[in-house]
């Protein structure tokens, strides 16, 4: 089940590049790229089948980041939100010179 | 690489539960609104996790369960409903045709690199060795074998990883706060 499980993982990242490519809500591109993390997380997995456990110990350890990622984050849009009342991407270019 | 034999079952629903991961991350990149797209993302995350315990990795298909359906999706959602998004006027558009386009071309280039990276010969150290696991998992349990490397030999990395939450709650309550209530 190795051949399959990386073809989903490349699939589903794939799809996650994608979704941060063509949206412009900023939470909806956060969650793509929680996507793209559980796609790498399913290759640590089927791989740790044949390598020892230490694939699902990292497994751990993106979870663990992933979720701090999504606390900060979420913390920044809210208070983009505050300043600017949108999350649309195009309207949020403070920083364009 | 001599991979163990699988029953049909098991091969049935190994398939299954990755055309439902597949289905609902196509339906999940393709809403404008943050609600349905969080709800589909969380189908997905259901049905990685049923892989996750297929490849015998029970102990993460249920920290995937509680930690990216259940803590991490339901933030998302909390989010959703503090900003009161939803209205069909604030609903941001995706970009435009040549955006489409240019998704679509990356995407292209992704998967032809790894068609080539599939086709390429490997060295002989990146070759997949016969199965490790199946002894482990039989030695130790489900649990066990994640926390006999977790606490033995990435102890270090494991208590680091305190100082990020500690960081990243800190971080969150700051910027969340506001100006506001900063200032008294």
């Amino acid at each position: 089940m190795l051949a399959e499980s990386l073809a989903l993982t490349a699939a589903l990242f794939i799809i996650g590049v994608i979704g941060v490519l063509i949206h412009r809500n900023a939470i909806i591109i956060f969650m793509c790229v929680e996507l793209m993390l559980t796609a790498v997380n399913l290759t640590f997995v089927a791989f740790s089948r044949f390598y020892g456990a230490a694939g699902q110990v990292f497994v751990v350890f993106v979870m663990t980041v992933s979720a701090a990622e999504a606390a900060v984050g979420l913390a920044i849009i809210i208070s983009i939100f505050r300043h600017r009342e949108t999350v649309n991407l195009k309207d949020i270019n403070l920083l364009r010179g | 690489m001599t991979e163990p034999h699988y029953s049909l079952f098991y091969v049935f629903h190994f398939y299954l539960f990755g055309v439902l991961a597949l289905a609902s991350a196509l339906a999940f990149v393709t809403r404008t609104s943050p609600v349905p797209a969080a709800l589909w993302l969380v189908n997905t995350m259901f049905s990685v996790a049923a892989l996750f315990v297929m490849l015998d990795a029970q102990f993460i298909g249920v920290m995937q369960v509680l930690v990216y359906a259940g803590a991490i999706m339901v933030v998302f959602l909390f989010v959703v409903m503090l900003l009161n998004l939803g209205h069909p006027s604030e609903l941001a558009a995706p970009r435009g045709k040549w955006w489409k386009f240019a998704a679509g071309l990356v995407g292209l280039g992704l998967i032809s690199e790894i068609m080539v990276i599939a086709r390429a010969k490997l060295p002989d150290q990146l070759i997949v060795p016969t199965d490790f696991n199946e002894k482990q998992l039989q030695k130790l349990n489900a649990v066990g074998i994640i926390a006999e490397p977790l606490f033995r030999d990435y102890l270090l990395a494991f208590e680091l990883t305190s100082v990020l939450l500690l960081v990243a709650i800190a971080g969150a309550v700051v910027l969340a706060r506001g100006r506001a209530a900063g200032a008294r």
